[in-house]
């Protein structure tokens, strides 16, 4: 993955007008402290040396779900060109997490960012393939017009933060 | 005018006044965010010939991937039910429930769900349905129904769903913005999901090789329905399968571009159910995720509803690789105003609305909107699967036509040179054989002109032809163009190239002029022209939905121009309309070779004037300016063929200011503004040209334009004359 990919994957989520941020293992405790507002819900990030801070509810009910202000989750790949993050469902609930909260906060590494659709695809196709049942391509917060203007934020995410971790 | 069409006119007439504005901003909106989005793909049309060979494949491949889709969704541990029509559909789909004891479903947008109209099946067994996708939800609330595939509640506009919302749910706070109204759904909707029992989705594609669905939505409603509910039921037609996961790539790239504009919409959810997310039971709002027990259950329902058919029939066969985008009903004029209840039948509408209809109503369905599609191309070009749609809204014409109970066969048969069976109305029989008109009205001319405007013939042509009174009616030439150019004569010495300028039949009996300067300004290019005795084209048949006839035409015409072809002489058209017959349809009439060959020889008249003074011809043997300013208005199939470009090239070359009309058309679409039930419309469309051609910034402008159609409804809408562009270069003599 070239630094172009990177600067793709940052101008796109720029024109989205999703807010990111860059940062390293050590940063992401302090990232995610800004970014979220409590009460906030998550699930544990895939990453080594990665914890989420204590203050994130990491086993939350529906109620804690319907009364989270931001849920973090991990991304499996970002896709450069659209400015995606590739949510991943899995039993410890990614999917409701990033799904309920007014902000979804996606954290994904550095290296895991792919520059265009094929490549995402490819990745995909493996995944499938190999076991993980569903997966969701989410580009910006959820939103409608068919209210007579558009609106962010329709069942899902109002907003969404992509934090990006550095190796 | 009959009562058929006087019907027809006053429905087409009170939707172009109650929801055309709502319907013509969105849809219109679209149209110009797909122009946009699609600049943004390295290799568009690379991708849209990708997306349908995987389709093709698919559609050839179907039953052994259904094959493999059972056994990949048996093996994920859900269950596949292929249900032959919609009542074999809404009995398993009731039945699921049933077993389920469920009181409510939730449900995100699936075309297919409305096909079958499943809701009336559970409301009937006393499960309460509630629509989740915002759209949908203002229908269900207002009971009204769908009018876009994509944006189902395209034609209300916001004071309207407001006024909905407010009398219905009578809110504490009157909601007034889009924001208001939205957050207000959101909630109402989110407390119906929160305990709803099954939740039921459509699915855009679903790949035989993982069993995984992909639904396209932006609402994030889907995601909920299908993550909430332990059971979730998907429903869609069989022709969604495609083979792998690798092959949904072009389509997700394309889909969101084609359709509402957007790059790419805010969600894709790519599920192989039963997935492994938890539910999440609101009913038990303390017991963490982790700890719920989620035993999800997955029924995937593919509904056959005459879709094997029309696999089968080799002409419907390509509307089974319709994705469902709605490019083809935003770029539409004729859709932009008057929306999916004029322009749509049960479920389906737009363009490929009649193909759908055709194939899972019937041909009656089709036959109630069939007509508004004037066959412009103007969606051949904005499919993302490359369908032909017009071509197939043609040949349900015809097969309406064929079946259609016959008005007046006793005094049309025999009278009428046509290849057509009785039942085809006297109405498309008369513009479908309207070079014999020609010919009459020319030899008679200028009587028959005269004849022809008075009031008692004006009354006898609406009343047995539909031929609105109000429309003015081109005036026949007495001294056609081939009669012109055989009395006059024309040397040219030297001659770098032999054209053959065709003599479609508007040029040669109504826009003479048109013809007479083609062959001025060929020559004076350093051209010799020659003007054949040719048949005309069949575009005015084919329209009518008249194809063997046309098809009579296609090779009459290349009987006529082989010849000519053999001695390699370049095939000049004027009219756009013909030229597209040369270049497309007749590929459908012709051997592959003849077709070829004539498609390969034939140019649209400033095409080959731009290629001649691109081979260094002087152009100064044209009409040349210093900046006279004009008006351009090409023509739908010309810039479908993208030929538009020449034309400015050639102005702009000759010291012409050129400003060029971006309506997608002009309304009139050969003998559609002449019909009574459509005269109206015909008008409101082409009032958007008439707009942009009376500006501060054209008022003053030259108009020209390049079709004939194009021409006539130009003249009766603007104060000021048009032309030919062939007519503004062409030297005077
Ligand atoms: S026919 Fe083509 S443009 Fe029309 S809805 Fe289907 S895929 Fe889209």
């Amino acid at each position: 993955m070239s630094t172009g990919t990177v600067a793709t994957f940052e101008d796109s989520l720029e024109r989205l007008e999703v807010g990111w941020t860059h940062t390293s293992v050590d940063g992401l405790a302090d990232v995610l402290n800004e970014v979220c507002d409590e009460p906030t819900v998550g699930v544990e990030l895939p990453y080594d040396g990665v914890e989420l801070p204590s203050w994130v509810n990491t086993d939350p009910t529906p109620a804690d779900l319907r009364a989270a202000n931001a849920g973090i989750t991990a991304a499996g790949i970002g896709i450069a060109d659209y400015g995606s993050v590739v949510v991943q469902g899995t039993p410890d609930g990614v999917e409701p997490v990033s799904l309920f909260a007014d902000r979804h906060v996606a954290v994904l590494k550095e290296s895991d960012i792919v520059p265009g659709m094929p490549e995402a695809f490819e990745w995909l196709g493996e995944e499938f393939r190999t076991g993980h049942s569903s997966a969701i391509i989410a580009t910006g917060p959820s939103a409608t017009a068919d209210m007579g203007a558009l609106v962010k934020g329709a069942h899902g995410p109002k907003d969404v933060h992509v934090v990006i971790l550095d190796e | 005018m009959s009562k058929a069409r006087e019907a027809k006119a006053a429905k087409i007439r009170q939707l172009m006044e109650t929801e055309g504005d709502a319907v013509g901003t969105s849809t219109r909106g679209f149209n110009e965010g797909r122009y946009e989005s699609v600049q943004t793909l390295d290799d568009y049309e690379g991708l849209k010939s990708e997306a349908r060979a995987i389709k093709e494949d698919a559609i050839e491949r179907l039953p052994e991937l259904l094959d493999q889709l059972r056994e990949t969704v048996e093996a994920n541990g859900g269950t596949l039910y292929i249900a032959d029509d919609d009542a074999d559909a809404n009995r398993y789909i009731r039945e699921v429930c049933e077993d389920k004891d469920a009181e409510r479903v939730v449900k995100s947008k699936s075309m297919t769900s409305e096909e079958i109209e499943v809701n009336h099946e559970l409301e009937a067994a006393d499960i309460d349905v509630v629509e989740t996708d915002l759209g949908e939800w203002v229908l269900q609330v207002a009971d009204d129904s769908p009018s876009h595939i994509v944006a189902p509640a395209i034609h209300k506009s916001r004071e309207a769903i407001a006024d909905l919302f407010n009398e219905t749910f009578e809110p504490d706070e009157p909601l007034e913005t889009a924001e208001e109204l939205t957050m207000f759904a959101r909630e109402q909707l989110g407390e119906l999901i929160e305990d709803a029992d099954v939740g039921m989705t459509g699915a855009n594609f679903i790949t035989a090789d993982t069993g995984t669905m992909a639904l396209v939505t932006s609402e994030g409603n889907a995601r909920k329905t299908a993550v909430v509910p332990d059971t979730h039921v998907a429903v869609a037609g069989v022709e969604k399968i495609i083979p792998t996961v690798e092959d949904l790539q072009p389509f997700v790239e394309l889909i969101g571009k084609s359709g509402t504009g957007q790059d790419i919409t805010s969600y894709i959810s790519l599920l192989t159910p039963p997935v492994e997310s938890p539910t999440v039971d609101f009913d038990d709002p303390d017991t963490p995720l982790t700890e719920t027990e989620t035993d999800r259950e997955f029924h995937l329902v593919l509904i056959d509803n005459g879709r094997m058919d029309m696999r089968d029939d080799d002409q419907l066969r390509e509307t089974l690789y319709c994705i469902r985008c709605s490019a083809c009903s935003n770029v539409c004029a004729n859709f932009q105003h008057v929306g999916g209840h004029a322009f749509g039948g049960e479920t389906y509408s737009g363009g490929i609305g009649t193909g759908w209809e055709a194939g899972v109503e019937g041909l009656d369905t089709a036959a109630e909107f069939n007509d508004l599609c004037t066959g412009c191309s103007r969606c051949t070009t904005a499919c993302p699967v490359e369908i032909d749609i017009p071509w197939i809204n043609t040949v349900v014409r015809d097969r309406v036509n064929r079946g259609e109970a016959s008005e007046v066969d006793w005094l049309v048969e025999g009278l009428t040179p046509d290849e057509e069976p009785g039942g085809v109305s006297l109405q498309k029989r008369f513009f479908g054989n309207f070079e014999t008109a020609a010919k009459v009205g020319s030899f008679f001319a200028p009587l028959s002109n005269w004849a022809s405007q008075l009031s008692v013939s004006r009354d006898l042509m609406e009343r047995f032809l539909g031929i609105d009174a109000r429309r003015e009616l081109p005036a026949f030439q007495r001294e056609t163009l081939k009669d012109w150019f055989d009395a006059r004569n024309s040397h040219v010495e030297n001659p770098t190239r032999t054209a053959v300028l065709y003599p479609d039949v508007y040029t040669n009996h109504v826009q003479v002029e048109r013809g007479k300067a083609a062959v001025r300004a060929l020559e004076a290019l350093g051209v010799d022209v020659v003007v054949p005795d040719v048949r005309s084209s069949g575009r005015a048949p084919l329209s009518q939905g008249m194809i063997a006839t046309a098809e009579d035409h296609a090779h009459d015409v290349y009987a006529g121009l082989a010849e000519h072809i053999d001695d390699g002489r370049d095939i000049v058209v004027i009219e756009p309309s013909d030229l597209a017959m040369f270049q497309t349809e007749y590929e459908k009439f012709l051997p592959e070779k003849s077709f070829q060959r004539i498609s390969e020889a034939s140019y649209e008249v400033m095409e080959y004037v731009f290629g001649l003074l691109e081979n260094g011809v002087d152009a100064d043997a044209l009409a040349t300016t210093d900046s006279e300013e004009v008006a351009y208005h090409s023509h739908c199939q010309q810039r479908t063929l993208g030929l538009e470009g020449h034309t400015e090239a050639v102005l702009s070359r000759l010291g012409y200011d050129v400003v060029t009309s971006d309506v997608e058309c002009c309304g009139m679409a050969g003998s559609f503004g002449y019909k009574s039930e459509y005269y109206e419309l015909s008008v409101d469309v082409g009032s958007e040209l008439q707009g942009q051609f009376q500006t501060d910034e054209t008022k003053h402008r030259t108009v020209v334009a390049s079709g004939t159609s194009c021409l006539e409804q130009l003249d009766s809408l603007l104060r000021r004359p048009s032309q030919h562009p062939i007519q503004l270069v062409a030297p005077q003599r």
